[in-house]
């Protein structure tokens, strides 16, 4: 007893130090784990919510949900015109375009001068461009910031949500998803 | 002088517009910054809005944050819960579509049952330690004499 008592000590000694050791490990991984701050939508394999924009450009239709359903996949593209990263995809939409993908897009917050102006300058490739000026569309299918485009299948069901711009070595992966929403 | 008074200028201007190009120019949402008529209704939205995430500012809540689709979210909740829309009912209707991540409020799932069930295990280990010590108490005494 009296022999193990002071070696039991010994032990119990450490450990405060080795659990802010363990303490201080958990924070500095904390410190350099770069921070995820995407929201990804819950929505995804649902239905399109019930809604009908009116048209944000005079030279493009609004955009209903019940005008996705047209048996072939398409995207949904939300943007604005005071979105800097949507200039950016804007060449990667038109390359989208070519490929014969049908893309409707909802303006966020937008001021039809403005989105106009931001069409001129980076290209238009949408079918349909609906107006969103309450955010209730963007919300109504989770998506939590401009630009994300979202791949619809012919029944109108949300299959896959990408988060940010599209960049050049996305387009085969968006094709991809397009393909995989056809069956 | 006059050129450096110019320079400084200059570098305001475009710490002032740089920023503002990335917002948008629409005014808020109707009822973004109004308050509901009824004080009830209000007072139920705002217990809402207080407990719902700004997915802009994620540390904010929707009630705190002056950013538009924060402002477009009081709207929405506000409008539905003057429609008469029940606030738990709105609260599951946008963990629908964001996940947990957009409540404040933790939801009753299987995944917080540790959580809630800590302070009890943690209550009866310490019941069955200090058992243990006050066992012994009376016995080194015993011992002692």
């Amino acid at each position: 007893m009296t022999a193990e008592t002071p070696r039991r000590a010994g032990l119990a000694m450490w450990l405060p130090l080795a659990l802010f050791g363990a303490f201080l490990a958990l924070v500095i991984w904390g410190l350099y784990r770069p921070a995820n701050t995407e929201v990804a939508s819950a929505f995804i394999g649902k239905p399109l919510p019930q809604f009908d924009l009116p048209a944000a450009t005079d030279d493009r239709p609004g955009l209903s949900s019940a005008q996705m359903q047209t048996g072939k996949p398409r995207l949904l593209n939300v943007f604005a015109s005071w979105c800097v990263p949507c200039a950016v995809e804007a060449p990667q939409l038109e390359a989208l375009r070519r490929h014969g993908v049908e893309i409707d897009g909802v303006a966020i917050r937008d001021r039809k001068a403005d989105l106009d102006r931001f069409l001129a300058t980076y290209g238009n490739p949408f079918a349909r461009i609906g107006r969103d000026d309450l955010s209730e569309v963007q919300v109504g299918i989770g998506s939590s910031g401009v630009p994300e485009t979202f791949v619809i299948d012919g029944k109108g069901v949300i299959r896959y949500q990408h988060i940010g711009e599209i960049r050049a070595e996305d387009v085969p992966m968006i094709l991809a998803k397009l393909k995989e929403a056809q069956s | 002088m006059k050129r450096l008074i110019l320079a400084i200028w200059a570098t305001l201007s475009v710490l002032l517009v740089v920023p503002a190009l990335a917002q948008d120019q629409l005014p808020p949402a109707p009822l973004a910054y109004r308050q509901l008529d009824d004080p009830v209704l209000e007072a139920k939205a705002q217990r809402l809005m207080e407990t719902l995430r700004c997915l802009k500012c994620q540390s904010q809540s929707i009630a705190d944050s002056d950013a538009p689709m924060a402002g477009d979210m009081r709207h929405q909740v506000r409008s539905r819960i003057a429609a008469g829309e029940d606030p738990e009912a709105i609260r599951a209707w946008l963990i629908e579509r964001y996940g947990d991540y957009v409540s404040y409020a933790p939801q009753n799932k299987p995944i917080m049952w540790p959580l809630f069930a800590a302070p009890l295990v943690i209550l009866l280990l310490a019941a069955i330690l200090l058992r243990g010590r006050f066992r012994r108490g009376p016995a080194k005494a015993e011992r002692a004499e």
